[in-house]
């Protein structure tokens, strides 16, 4: 089966431009200006673009849930699922479930818990778990404090060629605390810890990625420290690469006034220092990946005092527009705001998708940059924790296909 | 003048963070009253009868719900104490829902004391009567820093340019957030003694000065306000022990000298006597303490009164 999808403005990696995808069998084999295309198959189904952006779907490297409406929503077609769940993703049967959970709609690849139970102790069954279908091993949302056993880690993945994803926050600075070391966190009475605390993470963790050659993704870099540590590593040659996710790109603590539980967050919100540091690490490409860390909780996990509330923000059904703010506001163009996306999250889980290439999966999203909406929780998919509720924003995604299936 | 509730147009009292200087201030001048009225026999008022005030304690306290219990009883309140310890919270019930039942029970006036900074505004958001904070974790506790303002203003004569030097655990302090606030709108110089591990990042930002010689903090002090340690915090987790806290930030009365010769001494109580405060200090002249805690019934009693003025339709207040 073949579909044209003609009338398009194609978000290819060196710019945007007009054309016509063609898609065969679920894979894209022609991509190019309408005149390049011109032997389009008699039988091929057309689909209109009508002008509007067609781009790579958006690969989301780490959420904590599989929410299959909400990324179909949110233009998301294929997730790195973290390891943080019940059970714990440290066992290959686990893994294999995990992978299937989400078909036909949503392509799955599980994080592995680097350490059994993710306790940090000892070494899980990485192996098992790659051959079940993890495409990469992670810590979870915590921290490994033995240097030892991370440096043990780090080697043993790098054996298999998988990539070691990690959480920045040294765990014993953080611990009991549930907010950023400032004024805000003093106001409001807020166990807080100094926001070097991700700093120091990184820095351990670069010198033992360079030591054994690992491979690390920092899943969110939120500091102007952490970031000036990355950018460093990444001159002398070391294998790293970082993320965020809007939050830390559009708020700074003040968000937790009045005990907004909704900003709860892990990493916490940090200052508006950090906040502009975080901006110009997209804009000068020491940020590879903007993720959603899509974590829904319900008001029985939120409707509660701020230190006792659940961590995490539901994320995927606004990645895509809090992400284009980034273009509205100069920092970023379209085409490399796809790479932070779609490309290099997909070069970091070692897949072949995230641009629009010839030989790539049709994953697929339409999208009008342009229409204007405003965020309503209370219409999310699963659960409503946003912090940007309320907020109004542009873009919408129109139609997703995953593997030219359209969902 | 202004008249009725246009001087105090706040539902609730959830902290002194949000209320005016001329907030507080009326607050204070209608404490006075009960002050007086406190000394004499006939202690008696009918102004709350019928009401339900509904003492609901997350958290052990003595003091403090002695002092709202006496405060509602002297107004003519039914006052009922919930404690934690008996309550449904300790079967595993929320927050919110315990709110809900409280306010199915239409209670009138709401006091609560929890161990979680925030967790009184939560409850104020979810209920149809007036809330009194009696303390939420770390973040206020406004009835302690109106009862100690008034103590200052009784005995100073005023709080504007006065030097206070707050001095103890300002980490994990409620008391000390409050009376910053309150003590800094009534523009007195605030200055804020502690070892830094027990000094909240980024104090400087409310307007105090920071010192970590208490010594030098004292120096021309008009008041010392003593904070109370946890025994649990003085065993080597932010303090090495309780005499080598005692040997810098204990008030002596060698140490005491070096405040003003009138300077008043000021504690929240419980105290520590012989750790961060000495018996010869806490007992002596130029102590307060005591008259804390009867200015702390007169302050409650204001607080009831006046968060109760609307539902009763005072006039003035509808």
């Amino acid at each position: 089966m073949t579909i044209a999808f003609t009338n398009a403005r194609l978000v290819l990696p060196d710019g945007v431009v007009p054309g016509t995808l063609l898609v065969r069998d679920g894979a894209i084999v022609a991509v190019g200006s309408a005149e390049t295309i011109s032997d389009l198959p008699a039988d091929a189904t057309t689909v209109d673009c009508g002008g509007k952006l067609l781009a790579p779907g958006i690969v989301d490297c780490g959420v904590f849930r599989v929410d299959r409406e909400a990324c179909r929503r949110g233009g998301i077609v294929r997730v790195a699922l973290m390891p943080d769940q019940s059970p714990v993703l440290d066992d290959p049967g686990i893994v294999q479930r995990a992978a299937l959970v989400g078909k036909p709609d949503l392509w799955i690849h599980p994080l592995a818990a680097a350490t059994r139970a993710l306790a940090g102790k000892e070494l899980a069954e990485m192996a098992f778990c790659q051959a079940a279908g993890a495409r990469a091993v992670a810590i979870g949302r915590r921290w490994i404090a033995d240097a030892q056993v991370m440096a043990r880690v780090l080697s043993y993945a790098h054996d298999l060629g998988l990539v070691v994803i990690t959480h920045a926050e040294d765990g014993g600075l953080v611990a009991g605390t549930v907010a950023t070391a400032g004024e805000t966190a003093t106001r409001l009475g807020l166990a807080a810890a100094p926001a070097i605390a991700e700093a120091l993470a990184v820095a351990r963790d670069l010198l033992l990625a360079e030591e054994t050659g690992a491979r690390v993704h920092i899943r969110q870099v939120t500091t102007a420290t952490a970031l000036d540590l990355i950018r460093a590593a990444k001159r002398r040659g070391v294998a790293v690469t970082c993320g965020i996710t809007p939050a830390h790109l559009h708020l700074s603590d003040n968000a937790m006034s009045d005990f907004r539980t909704f900003a709860h967050l892990s990493p916490p919100l940090r200052d508006e220092s950090d906040r502009r540091a975080c901006l110009a690490g997209i804009a000068d490409g020491t940020i590879d990946v903007i993720a959603s860390g899509h974590d829904p909780h319900g008001p029985e996990e939120k409707r509660l005092p701020f230190a006792d509330a659940a961590a995490g923000m539901a994320g995927a059904e606004t990645l895509l527009p809090l992400s284009l703010m980034l273009v509205r506001d100069g920092h970023v163009t379209l085409d490399r705001l796809f790479a932070l996306l779609a490309a290099n999250p997909a070069r970091v889980l070692g897949l072949d998708s995230g641009t629009l290439t010839r030989g790539s999966p049709a994953d697929l999203l339409l999208f009008d940059d342009r229409v204007p909406w405003q965020i309503d929780g209370e219409s999310f998919a699963s659960a409503g924790n946003t912090p940007f509720d309320g907020l109004p924003v542009q873009g919408r995604a129109l139609r997703v296909w995953k593997g030219g299936r359209e969902l | 003048m202004i008249a009725g509730g246009a001087v105090f147009p706040h539902r609730h009292l959830t902290g002194i963070e949000g209320l005016q200087p001329h907030e507080i201030a009326f607050l204070l001048d209608e404490a006075e009253r009960w002050v007086e009225a406190n000394r004499t026999h006939a202690k008696g008022d009918a102004r709350l009868a019928g009401l339900t005030q509904i003492n609901a304690f997350f958290e052990n306290s003595t003091r403090t719900l002695l002092s709202f219990e006496i405060a509602g009883k002297r107004l003519g309140a039914d006052v009922v104490n919930m404690h934690a310890a008996q309550s449904s919270v300790k079967k595993g019930e929320t927050l919110i829902d315990t709110a809900q039942t409280l306010n199915a029970m239409r209670a009138d006036i709401l006091v609560i004391r929890h161990m979680s900074s925030g967790a009184v505004k939560l409850i104020a958001d979810k209920v149809d009567c007036p809330v009194l904070n009696a303390g939420d974790g770390r973040h206020e506790h406004p009835t302690q820093a109106l009862l100690d303002a008034l103590t200052i203003r009784r005995r100073r004569g005023s709080i504007a340019g006065q030097r206070v030097v707050i001095c103890g655990d300002l980490l994990h302090s409620r008391v000390a957030r409050s009376n910053i606030l309150s003590l800094t709108a009534l523009a007195a110089e605030v200055r804020v003694c502690a070892p830094t591990t027990l000094m909240p990042p980024a104090i400087d930002r409310m307007f105090v000065t920071p010192f970590t010689d208490f010594d030098a903090a004292l120096e021309g002090a008009d008041v010392v306000m003593m904070l109370r340690l946890q025994n649990e915090r003085m065993d080597g987790g932010y303090v090495p022990s309780p005499r080598e806290f005692r040997l810098r930030y204990g008030l002596t009365p060698e140490r005491l000298k070096r405040a003003k010769p009138d300077a008043l001494v000021m504690h929240p109580g419980p105290m520590n006597r012989g750790i961060e405060i000495d018996s010869l200090v806490a007992d002596g002249p130029q102590s307060a303490i005591t008259e804390q805690v009867a200015m702390g019934v007169a302050v409650r009693m204001a607080c009831l009164d006046v968060l109760t003025r609307r539902d009763r339709g005072v006039e003035g207040w509808a």
